[in-house]
């Protein structure tokens, strides 16, 4: 029973079931995007990472090729390798275990494991947070993709305006000051000015490469932009230990 | 078949990102610079993908409903909504301002 009373458990459960219904809006979304069944299907159970999943289907649906989706999908995973050594050094899985681990390596169940001071805890949040959203995800995602193919009209029912929320609050958790910001509106600038220029999909990789320039010659802290999208633990602050022990 | 080709080769490099975390030492990866542009690019990625979702037509520029389901999220956001709900009002934003005649 003392698993059931772990804060890192009972974070990583919460966070699971929150990122996990919104594979309803992925699986939604990706269908509407051109995408069919399976192909959704095998962007959440292989590719895994929420970001470039929206990414990959966002390049799609603006008519952009297989390419430039692979493209931007592949330069967003990029954190994960991040994530990833910053999970090896405090976890520290060994033999096949690692191979699980990297698979779940994503913004949220890195959220919940270094948030964690305790190593037994910073475990057990990972695993839980990792393997619930992976599970939970890819149900949401079949939801999500059964109901929107059954949508008709994806514009009547105002989907495309769902994408843009979605990579906005994406994008909303990382814009902590004023750099990051600043690089958001240059990238954003960029892109706009690229689209009439270039084949869809391409100016998504210019402003990358903008961003990229600007993290390379900048002084900033080394890691803007790499907190995770989540916090987790944010709702648990202002409540006293015990109260938050009840609910 | 082709897009197969693409969406599978994204599976397999998404994943080899994550397993190099694991598997290359990690004083190779030491450089404050990799994380640095790691991070930079996300933000980039992210904000390029929000602005292309609302402007872009194909190669065309295009100011239509998806411009209020931007500032609706936006706000949603600052109220601090959680995400499902953000992309919910980001829908029926679009969908109630094309209801009364904007496109």
């Amino acid at each position: 029973m003392k698993i059931c009373v772990s804060p890192a458990v009972r974070v990583g459960i919460s966070i699971s079931i929150a990122t996990g219904l919104y594979g309803i809006s992925f699986g939604a979304l990706s269908v509407t995007s051109g995408l069919d069944f399976w192909q959704t299907m095998a962007l959440s159970l292989l590719l895994f990472s929420g970001g470039s999943q929206f990414a990959f289907i966002g390049v799609v649906a603006g008519g952009g090729s297989g390419i430039a989706a692979m493209s931007a999908a592949t330069l967003l995973g990029m954190r994960n390798g991040i994530y990833g050594m910053q999970l090896n050094a405090l976890l520290q899985p060994r033999g096949w275990r690692r191979y699980v681990a990297a698979q779940v390596t994503i913004d949220e169940s890195t959220a919940t494991s270094t948030g964690q001071a305790d190593p037994a805890e910073q475990r057990r949040g990972f695993w839980t947070a990792g393997i619930g959203i992976y599970v939970l995800w890819n149900l949401f995602t079949a939801v999500g993709a059964l109901a929107g193919s059954g949508l008709g009209d994806p514009k009547q029912w105002g989907l495309d305006g769902a994408a843009v929320a979605a990579f906005l609050a994406l994008l909303w958790p990382r814009l902590k000051g004023f750099e990051p910001a600043a690089i958001a509106v240059a990238c954003a600038l960029a892109t706009v000015l690229a689209v009439p220029f270039v084949p869809a999909g391409v100016p998504i990789l210019i402003a990358a490469l903008v961003a990229a320039v600007i993290g390379w010659f900048s002084h900033g802290r080394s890691d803007e932009g790499l907190e995770p999208d989540v916090d987790p633990y944010q709702e648990h602050q202002g409540h006293g230990g015990t109260r938050e022990a009840d609910s | 078949m082709n897009l197969w080709f693409w969406l599978l080769l994204a599976c397999i490099l998404a994943y080899a990102w994550k397993v190099m975390g694991y598997l290359v030492p990690a004083k190779l990866l030491e450089d404050p610079r990799m994380s640095r542009v790691a991070g930079t690019m996300t933000i980039g990625l992210l904000a390029s993908l929000t602005i292309v979702n609302t402007v872009a037509s194909g190669q065309a520029l295009a100011a239509d409903a998806r411009l209020g389901a931007l500032a609706a999220a936006a706000v949603a956001l600052a109220f601090r909504a959680p995400f499902l709900l953000v992309v919910i009002i980001g829908a029926a934003t679009a969908a109630l301002l094309r209801l009364i005649g904007w496109n």
